[in-house]
């Protein structure tokens, strides 16, 4: 054995808080995670849409329950996950057809993702409230 | 001579092309809606039920919600898969998720078609 080789050492499990993941790993996880919230507040959401359209009274039933700050909170973290998730999505359709699959344009990508759907959930929040 | 398949059911593909479908029709009403409800006079009771019983709009709608469903079964699935190994704890998951979305379904129904 004339030389031998040096191996480096590799991590036995995933140190999640040493990893840098870089920016389309982000929007990957906050796809996952938006999804998630939402769908845990999809009862929620469901109320809101009954009251909504019941009638004149459980209307007015919605309208304290979406004037609660806490629920405004609530609906603007819900608004950010579904225009998240909506721009994210688009992104992952057109990664699925081949579109911009290099590392440039996939990084360009997701910031573009990132900052649409703040700006959209700042406009739109901005607009409902 | 046999013909053998050397994958699975194919039902991986089946939701694989499920999700992307629902996720386009989901975008393409996200649009309408937005339209729609840009489009109201005012934001009350008769101008947001009244946007609601229009035949075209509830159908769109009642078919949103099902895409939704489906779609989130796929991804909730998904996400059961990944992260819990025990077979009889994700088989259980799984039941909930199931239970949960074809009542969603029947609830938006019955929001939609009582107007």
């Amino acid at each position: 054995m004339s030389e031998v080789t040096v191996r480096k050492p590799r991590p036995k499990h995933l140190a999640l808080n040493q990893i840098r993941l870089p920016l389309p790993g982000i929007v990957s996880i906050l796809h996952r995670i938006s999804g998630v919230g939402l769908f845990l507040m999809l009862p929620f959401l469901l109320f809101l849409l009954d009251r909504s359209l019941g009638s004149a009274e459980t209307f007015e039933t919605f309208s304290n329950v979406v004037g609660h700050p806490l629920a405004k909170l609530l609906l603007i973290g819900l608004l950010w996950a579904y225009m998240h998730h909506f721009c994210a999505g688009i992104r992952f359709l057109l990664l699925d057809l081949d579109k911009g699959t290099d590392l440039p344009a996939a990084r360009s990508s997701s910031r573009i993702v990132l900052i649409v759907s703040l700006v959209l959930t700042v406009v739109i929040g901005v607009k409902l409230w | 001579m046999v013909n053998r398949q050397p994958v699975g059911a194919h039902y991986g593909l089946k939701d694989w092309i499920g999700q992307r479908a629902t996720a386009v029709f989901m975008a393409i009403y996200t649009i309408i809606f937005a339209v729609c409800a840009l489009a109201l006079p005012e934001f009350s009771y008769e101008a947001w039920s009244g946007l609601f019983s229009g035949g075209v709009f509830r159908f769109l709608s009642f078919l949103f919600f099902l895409s939704l469903f489906y779609h989130a079964w796929v991804g909730v699935r998904d996400l059961w898969m990944d992260y819990v190994k025990p077979t009889s704890v994700r088989l259980a998951l799984h039941l909930v998720t199931l239970f949960l979305l074809v009542g969603y379904a029947g609830w938006a129904a019955q929001i939609l078609w009582r107007l």
